[in-house]
């Protein structure tokens, strides 16, 4: 995909990058849905060894980047400036899904 | 005075708020969120309801609209602003209440009665209350577990920001009490003017006697408050 002007005479080459968000609340929290999976599904269905659950959010935003830097670091700006994580309560993982 | 209630996409108690502004014959106005214009009232009131479908979280893509510059600035002039279950939401995701709403516990819709205790009479909703008072009043939400860290807590505390708490019929903060899982049974929380004020239960629902099954009208308490702080702020202009 051909778009902008690089500003060297030349147009840029752009790719879409599925930049993946995951939004978890914080330890502190709790996390209901993940506490019950484990306790009345995974435990009580016989996996004993897992020993965690945590659920959370997830969104994948595709974005037109010149690299997957760049990508990542768009979705980190939007994610800070339009609150897509509470930061009182949410953590919030941002990576690199691959080009789409 | 005038007052106003804003309706977002998807607010449902709008209509019910309205109705009990007037019962205390308050000019009141439902305003549509993207034409509100803050300098024409002297209380907003952000009512409940499922903006936006709670999508994301609940008052997160309401806490973006152009309604909330207005909101904002109200609430620096000092006006009375009140949010109300997903109202409280959308103060809170807005930045204009600390802390957080997340899931309940059970992760379950609760559509109850409880008892509210009075921690603060110095806001602008609660000055015709006596502290330690209890209020009856209806909760129904699915995201209203209230959350602070420690830290924010403490502060909230100190600054005498924890107006609200579930408690049992004694007045008493229990386990027992505590319908959703917010930390220390937190109900309502303001600002620390005492101007915004945000709660999960429904005073609107609990304004006559004929709609609570114990016969009392507790919810009146926090809107003629309101009325009065908006009389004497503008007997001192």
């Amino acid at each position: 995909m051909l778009s902008e002007d690089s500003g060297e005479g030349f147009p840029v080459k752009k790719t879409t990058y599925k930049i993946e968000v995951v939004i978890e609340n914080k330890p502190a929290a709790r996390d209901p849905e993940g506490e019950t999976i484990r306790r009345d599904l995974i435990v009580r269905g016989g996996y004993k060894r897992v020993k965690g659950v945590r659920t959370g959010k997830y969104i994948r935003m595709e974005v037109e980047a010149k690299s997957a830097k760049e990508a990542k670091d768009a979705v980190f700006k939007l994610c800070n400036d339009l609150r897509i994580f509470n930061p009182v309560v949410h953590t919030c993982t941002i990576r690199v899904g691959g080009k789409g | 005075m005038k007052a106003c209630v804003i309706r977002f996409p998807a607010s449902n108690c709008d209509l019910d708020t309205i109705h009990a502004l007037r019962l205390f014959k308050v000019k009141a106005d439902l305003v549509w969120h993207r034409d509100f214009k803050q300098a024409s009232y002297d209380a907003i009131i952000l009512p409940g309801g499922f903006s936006y479908g709670d999508y994301l979280r609940a008052g997160a893509i309401a806490a973006h609209s152009p309604a909330l510059d207005g909101i904002r600035e109200a609430a620096r002039e000092g006006k009375p602003v009140l949010g109300i279950c997903n109202g409280f939401q959308i103060l809170v995701e807005a930045g204009l209440l600390p802390g957080a709403l997340v899931a309940n516990d059970s992760l379950s819709f609760i559509c109850k009665w409880v008892t509210l205790r009075v921690n603060v009479n110095r806001t602008a909703f609660t000055g015709r209350m006596d502290e330690d008072s209890l209020l009856r009043m209806p909760i129904a939400h699915q995201e209203g577990r209230y959350f602070a860290d420690k830290k924010m807590l403490k502060e909230l505390y100190t600054n005498d920001q924890v107006v609200f708490q579930y408690v049992d019929e004694k007045g008493n903060v229990t386990p027992g009490a505590n319908p959703n899982g917010s930390v220390d049974n937190i109900a309502g929380i303001s600002n620390l003017d005492g101007n915004v004020l945000g709660l999960m239960p429904h005073p609107e629902r609990a304004s006559e006697k004929m709609l609570s099954p114990y016969d009392t009208g507790d919810g009146r308490l926090i809107f003629k408050s309101m009325i009065r702080s908006v009389e004497v702020a503008n007997c001192q202009e």
